[in-house]
């Protein structure tokens, strides 16, 4: 039979992994490498469960969009089997969040994750005494290497089949026991049925969760009287407050635990080799140099000759061996005039105009994956974070930043992590002026134009006046709309790890396979209609000039708006419109528009239409206006309001008029 | 009263009370900043801010003013 289980864990603790090991790496949905933004669900291998993989939380008190998610979950949802993954070399931290899961009085296993780094660090940590400590079945595990993780669905099994059990034994001190037994009184009055776990709700009374309080809808009496016993537990202590009592007391007992079942031996305290890294890393004087040569070292390798050879030759595959091929097809059919439009210039022009750029976008998910995977990112957030609060940032939005150069729309989920509501919304505004993957066709088709002999400088002019234009609206927003308090910065060092090239692997083709997806559907779909579009009249006529078409006559009519910029042709601002769509779609309709599709025929027809002011002022547009639609979508979801989003939307277009003008005009005076 | 931050890299002491209100603190005291935990200060960021601290076996980076408001007795046991 199917069951029901949840995956619960601390961030950093190879939960993600796990869920991969557990379900196969099919199950994968819409997730960057360390980034769980919503829970996804996976079939097991064997037995056919369902796994439903949580974010990644560190206590189940209301904080994060995250642990909020994963509450709700656990208590509403009714999952039949917890299973709980913990880093083995972080036992303390990590029972934290588990003490608060045994509250929930749910069958629960634990997997005790990284067990090879346990036993590398030499210490010993006794699963068997573990699990006789806190009354819950405990399987050792190493996720990364498929170690021992069929025994962890096993007992998971059992206990869905009730042939396993798992007694919680949570011993607190006497006075915050007294205190919760106190209260589980009061409330078991009005709840005694079962499903509401009243364990965990007691110390959810005793913390001071008006969240909780409200869902149990108690009587004033009774809250009268739970008040009464509040009042008396915070006078037991000398620095009375209820909830550093009662995380105390957690801590306390977990320390007894951990102190029962681990033994660090004599070296607890030798330098890993993740502290040795740690070291150099972020060491005072190296710390910057070395954040920004991996910086330059990536976009390098992105941008550089490997990138370029590798879109060479997919280039070389369409054009060279798909193109003629189907031309040779079509002449053997003599086929119409129009379907060698069609076929040769509308789909394989403006497909193979955006799979070009495969190469060096894999590349660029690749390096990002690298950073994330093995510890990096929260590194740089640390180094990163006095300068990024000048801008009214935190360190954390450092992550989506920088993921903003793949992709937007993960990136601004990757801004749910921030634990502010006004840091994430300044976070998810300027994120999309970090130049994403897909703007990169621009440059690189504009540069090599019109930039022959500086490409590389002027690709990169681009991603920094992202930067800049970021920057700069960071500040005013700061000191605008964002005014106030600055956000508190908590977070996690995690351990240096090895990225499993699997996982990497893994991640890279989820983002590549989005891409061709893309390719194949909305711009084969859009390369399509913007050829039907600029063949035919508004009276379905083909016509021979495209002036006189339907795209033709609809862009003449929003060509001047850019005239001031330079580019007021009506195959520009087309170009931008087929652009909310997909950013990748303004190269394919480019190609399309300007030289029907084909390669060759580009260069003369650009160089008519665009000067390399009016190009360098096109690509700015490019870079800074409205993101796609599909990041358009993102931003209104994540900040859960339309105002925000069109708002956002709009500033960013603004933004982007502006600096077009600025270039335009300004470089006219120079450039005669 | 000694705080987190008079603590120089290397330097351990002892949580006494945390000093802050609201999520902030929720957030410290479940990250295992209780009194009675001993913290060393690992590091400090290369621009001068955030630090690094070490408690429970693993490494948490917060704020100066975080650190500020974390009040401790020095401990300087080896």
């Amino acid at each position: 039979m199917a069951h029901k289980m949840a995956l619960a864990g601390n961030p950093n603790c190879g939960k993600t992994t796990l869920f991969n090991v557990l379900t196969g790496s099919n199950q994968y949905v819409g997730n960057w490498p360390g980034v769980t933004v919503q829970k996804k669900v996976g079939k097991t291998k064997v037995g056919h469960s369902e796994i439903v993989d949580l974010p990644g939380i560190y206590s189940l008190s209301p904080y994060t969009m995250e642990e909020i998610v994963t509450r709700d979950y656990i208590i509403d949802e009714n999952p039949e089997v917890i299973i709980n993954i913990i880093d083995g070399t972080n036992l303390e931290r990590n029972l934290y969040l588990t003490v608060q899961l045994m509250e929930l009085g749910r069958p629960m296993v634990i997997a005790v994750n990284m067990m090879d780094d346990v036993e590398q660090k030499g210490w010993k940590l006794d699963c068997n005494k573990l699990a006789v400590e806190l009354g819950i079945p405990v399987v050792p595990i190493t996720a990364r290497r498929g170690y021992n993780v069929d025994q962890v669905l096993k007992k998971a099994e059992k206990l869905a089949h009730g042939k396993e059990y798992c007694i919680p034994k949570i011993v607190y001190d006497t006075k915050t026991q007294n205190a919760l037994n106190d209260i589980l009184f009061i409330i078991s009055e009005k709840h005694y049925d079962k499903a509401i776990p009243l364990q965990f709700f007691a110390g959810k009374l005793l913390e001071g969760d008006e969240q909780a309080a409200k869902k149990l809808d108690l009587s004033k009496n009774q809250m009268a009287r739970i008040e009464e016993i509040i009042v008396a537990y915070e006078g037991t202590a000398e620095y009375g407050d209820r909830e550093t009592m009662l995380a105390d007391a957690r801590y306390k007992y977990i320390e007894q635990v951990a102190k029962k079942s681990l033994n660090k031996g004599k070296d607890a305290n030798k330098l890993t080799v993740s502290d040795k890294i740690d070291k150099i890393v972020t060491n005072r004087f190296l710390a910057i140099p070395i954040f920004l040569l991996m910086m330059l070292g990536m976009f390098l390798l992105t941008f550089g000759p490997i990138g370029t050879v590798l879109s060479d030759w997919v280039d070389y595959l369409f054009q060279g061996l798909l193109a003629p091929g189907v031309k040779l097809l079509l002449d053997n059919a003599s086929a119409p005039d129009w379907a060698y439009g069609l076929f040769l210039d509308a789909i394989i022009g403006g497909v193979s105009g955006i799979l070009v750029f495969l190469p060096q976008i894999t590349i660029l998910f690749l390096c990002l994956s690298l950073l994330e995977d093995s510890g990096y990112m929260a590194r740089a957030a640390f180094i990163m974070d006095r300068l990024l609060r000048k801008l009214g940032l935190s360190g954390k939005s450092f992550i989506p930043m920088l993921m903003g150069f793949g992709c937007t729309t993960p990136a601004v989920m990757a801004a749910r992590a921030l634990d502010n509501e006004k840091d994430r919304k300044l976070t998810m505004m300027l994120t999309p002026f970090m130049s994403c993957g897909a703007r990169l066709p621009i440059y690189a088709l504009f540069a090599e134009l019109f930039f022959e002999k500086n490409q590389g400088l002027i690709v990169f002019t681009m991603y920094i006046l992202g930067i800049v234009v970021a920057i700069i609206t960071g500040v005013v927003l700061k000191n605008t709309l964002f005014k106030g308090n600055v956000a508190p910065f908590v977070m996690e060092l995690p351990q240096y790890r090895l990225p499993l090239l699997k996982s990497i692997l893994l991640h890279v083709w989820e983002k590549v396979k989005g891409f061709i997806i893309k390719a194949g559907t909305i711009i084969f779909a859009m390369s399509i209609l913007v050829w039907v579009f600029q063949n035919f009249n508004t009276s379905f006529q083909m016509v021979t000039d495209a002036d006189q078409s339907m795209l033709g006559q609809f862009g003449a009519w929003i060509a001047p708006i850019f005239i001031p910029l330079g580019f007021g042709t009506w195959q520009a601002s087309v170009a931008l419109l087929t652009g909310l769509i997909a950013k990748e779609s303004v190269v394919s309709t480019i190609t399309v528009l300007f030289a029907g599709g084909s390669q060759a025929a580009l260069s003369s027809a650009l160089a008519g239409a665009f000067t390399p002011l009016s190009a360098f002022a096109f690509m700015a547009f490019s870079l800074l206006y409205m993101p796609c639609i599909s990041a358009f979508v993102t931003i209104r979801k994540e900040m859960g309001s339309m105002k925000w989003a069109l708002g956002t939307a709009v500033m960013q277009t603004g933004i982007a008029y502006f600096v077009g003008l600025l270039i335009y005009q300004i470089g006219s005076l120079f450039i005669h | 009263m000694a705080t987190l931050k008079n603590l120089r890299p290397g330097e351990k002491g002892i949580v006494t009370q945390i000093e802050t209100k609201g999520a902030l603190k929720r957030r410290l005291i479940d990250m295992g900043i209780t009194p009675g935990v001993e913290i060393m200060v690992r590091k400090v960021a290369p621009l001068g801010d955030p630090i690094e601290i070490n408690l429970r076996g693993y490494e948490l980076t917060i704020r100066n003013t975080e650190a500020h408001s974390i009040h401790i007795i020095k401990n300087d046991k080896k």
